[in-house]
């Protein structure tokens, strides 16, 4: 070792000489074999995380396949009609997810298009206007956002929202029932006197208060997103004599497109599986219905969370038929999401 | 001689005054007159459509319609003086701002309204001490209150704790640590898995434990079909925040001759240990505001039970659920209250995630880069006895803990 120390300069240059030497002459050196030989410790830990790593997969698939074989019994007995079928009646052989599932993602689209536009909003807010001292206050509001359990929101739709909704749906139905699904068909905007109840309990409220849960885990993704957009275009793009807006154009929105459309979808995922907040507002029906503002609307999810404790055994496995459905179209979903997400430039590493 | 193409401005003399920065992001004063002007204006205008001329009504409305006409307003005195792109950036601007400002409107109204509906009861303090065995549907809101759901929210989600950290923790670490085709199926189920309805975790555990093992509902049952839910939430969280720890560090404690598991226990788990704790109490918080699994599964009890292996339990979220359901307006104050209190509980958490968890992995707080500075200080001093003993000659003190 001393050796080593005492005369650096010489050995370097020999280790030189040897190296180029060889290099003319012989085969050039073969990588040498680096084998792995573990201690004993470490077997074990192997071991155990990839024990734990197989337990949760295990949990995972099991809750999957459970619920596929539970619910082939009542597939088997329907058949095609499952899909078309818009009645709940298992025990008399009558029912389809035609309505419940029209029924939820009616309510999730209300919700997404409502949220879309107000986190993007809010995202770009918090990245581009807000002020220094503001950013950290509002980040951590909207990440409470998201946190607020979904009993609160629903508590809130029923008893606050609902109330004030009902104008705001009278005057949709009054100037624009000329587009279907703004339609209500016992009500008579003419008449002063018309009773608000049929705008009650109906797809738009539901989808309402759904939009306030989703629009914070909208915005998250999408803050993300933004914050990672270059600051060298961002400059460019004011150096070029652009305003903010102008920037936000041609910079921020195509590099977050990926972010707004995966974050969107994450958004519709947790929407479509939304049960508590829906249960509350809703009036269970079981009809195709597009008028989303009319009273009474159904989601797979409370269809299963009012249903289960009277369920027989058949009634059960058509039961988690209807959540086999709404797990299948929720992963279709989440999937196309994160793949936006990765695909894009911007979505290098944002995670959900 | 040509023009020169570039003049460049005198370079500015000893005497001249010094330049003042000019704040670019700063409300002008004009900006903030037209603001202002543009909300009188806009305020004015649906005050008389509202009570004049149309039969328009309702307080949603009157907001909506005045908003619109603000922003009219205001885009018609800004283009008295800028032009174009510019009168669309300032809109823009107003938008994106409003968007902000209905995102806080909500959350805030979220809050003060629960808490509000909540009061009464929350100020009582039989509210937090007893259960509502005793209660009935029509008395006072001086007799129950919702200590069972406390109770049995904790003891569920500690339970669900002890299944899902070790687990949890030590799957991440499985994804992370080991490189192959194992790890990154696990990691695609997991995702998946994170789209899982909330009903469904409910509904499994319901026809297994339930139905088909045959045993009553329970704590154990919720808290398990809860656990099915946090897993995927805290296993993705602590993905991301593993895959943040540098890999440098796991190379410099391999390059010491360390196995993978002392690189893990001693270097890579506690350089991301404020990331993990906050996916953990994020996973809890989610967890603590789940309904339907616990509705599923834990049945409904109105009375105080410790033992979550028999007899039913109940949560808050459940009990609020259950509580509004009633047509008494008692009962609905009691709801709100029990949810009022499930609020404070998240708020507390995600305040502690917020404090713990602020700084990216690696990242030391003052306290903590003391205590590692005081440590490699003895550890030097260590050193340095324990080479000074052999030889007796005192090598020179090199300065330690600088960097």
């Amino acid at each position: 070792m001393t050796d080593l120390l005492d005369n650096p300069v010489s050995t370097s240059a020999d280790t030189t000489t040897t190296v180029v030497s060889e290099t003319f002459g012989a085969p050039p050196p073969t990588p040498r074999l680096i084998t792995l030989r573990r201690t004993r410790g470490d077997r074990v830990f192997k071991g155990g995380v990839t024990l734990s790593g197989v337990l949760v997969l295990s949990i995972m698939v099991a809750v999957g396949l459970f619920l596929a074989i539970e619910a082939a019994q009542a597939l088997s007995a329907t058949g095609v009609s499952f899909l078309t079928t818009p009645d709940w009646q298992p025990d008399r052989n009558k029912f389809g997810i035609s309505a419940v599932l029209l029924g939820t993602v009616l309510i999730a689209v209300v919700a997404v298009s409502i949220a879309l536009p107000i986190s993007i909003g809010a995202a770009l807010f918090i990245t581009e206007v807000a002020p220094k001292w503001l950013k950290s206050t509002l980040i951590a509001a909207v990440d409470l956002m998201a946190a607020v359990p979904s009993v609160v929101y629903g508590l809130w739709g029923l008893f606050l929202l609902q109330g004030h909704i009902i104008g705001l749906s009278r005057w949709f139905n009054t100037w624009l029932a000329w587009l279907p699904f703004f339609d209500v068909a016992r009500a008579d905007p003419n008449s002063p006197l018309s009773s608000a109840t049929v705008y009650s309990a109906s797809t738009f409220v539901a989808g309402v208060v759904v939009a306030m849960m989703v629009m914070p885990i909208q915005c998250v993704v999408m803050r993300e997103v933004f914050s990672q957009v270059p600051i060298g275009e961002r400059e460019g793009a004011f150096a070029l004599g652009s305003t903010r807006w102008g920037m936000i154009r041609v910079v921020s929105l195509p590099f977050g497109r990926g972010g707004i459309i995966g974050g969107s979808m994450l958004g519709l995922g947790r929407a479509l599986g939304e049960t508590i907040a829906v249960l509350l507002v809703i009036s269970p029906r079981f009809d195709i219905n597009f008028h989303i503002l009319e009273a009474g609307s159904n989601s797979v999810s409370s269809l299963i969370a009012l249903r289960y404790s009277e369920a027989s055994g058949f009634g059960l496995s058509a039961l988690m038929a209807a959540g086999l459905a709404l797990f299948a179209v929720t992963l279709v979903v989440n999937f196309t999401a994160s793949w936006f997400v990765a695909r894009s430039r911007s979505g290098a590493d944002s995670e959900a | 001689m040509s023009t020169p193409l570039t003049v460049l401005p005198p370079p500015p003399s000893r005497n001249s005054p010094p330049q003042q920065r000019r704040a670019l992001g700063r409300l002008s004063r004009q900006d903030l007159m037209m603001m202002l002007g543009a909300g009188i204006s806009a305020t004015a205008t649906t005050m008389l459509l509202f009570g004049q001329f149309t039969s328009l009504s309702g307080s949603l409305g009157f907001l909506c319609v005045g908003f619109l006409v603000f922003l009219a307003t205001y885009a018609v005195l800004v283009s008295l003086t800028e032009d174009r792109p510019a009168v669309i950036d300032r809109v823009m601007s107003v938008l994106l701002t409003s968007c902000m400002l209905i995102a806080g409107v909500a959350l805030v109204s979220v809050i003060v309204f629960t808490l509000f509906r909540g009061r009464a009861a929350l100020l009582k303090s039989n509210f937090w001490s007893q259960d509502l065995s005793a209660a009935g549907p029509l008395d006072p809101l001086e007799i129950g209150g919702i200590a069972h759901a406390i109770v049995g929210t904790l003891i569920m989600i500690s339970l669900a704790l002890v299944l899902t950290v070790p687990l949890g923790v030590a799957c991440s670490v499985y994804i992370t640590e080991t490189r192959g085709r194992g790890a990154s199926l696990v990691r695609t189920v997991v995702t998946a898995m994170t789209a899982l309805p909330s009903i469904l975790a409910g509904l499994f555990i319901f026809a297994t434990w339930i139905l088909i093992l045959g045993y009553e509902r329970s704590g154990l049952a919720a808290s398990i079909s809860v656990s099915i839910m946090m897993l995927p939430i805290i296993i993705r969280s602590a993905d991301v925040v593993l895959r943040l720890v540098p890999g440098n560090l796991r190379e410099a404690s391999a390059a010491l001759g360390a196995p993978q598991w002392r690189t893990v226990w001693h270097v890579v788990l506690p350089t991301a240990r404020s990331g993990l704790t906050t996916s953990v109490i994020l996973g809890v918080a989610r967890g603590i505001g789940e309904t339907a699994p616990v509705l599923l599964t834990a049945g409904f009890t109105s009375t105080l039970n410790y033992n979550p292996t028999s007899g039913p339990m109940v949560s808050l979220p459940l009990a609020a659920f259950e509580l509004v359901r009633s047509p008494q307006p008692t009962q609905i104050a009691r709801g709100f209250a029990t949810s009022a209190v499930l609020m404070l509980l998240v708020l507390l958490l995600f305040t502690i995630a917020r404090v713990v968890g602020g700084r990216p992995a690696g990242r030391l707080s003052k306290r903590q880069s003391r205590r590692a500075m005081a440590h490699s200080v003895k550890d030097a001093e260590r050193f340095e006895s324990s080479h000074r003993a052999p030889h007796g000659a005192p090598t020179p003190r090199r300065q330690v803990g600088a960097t």
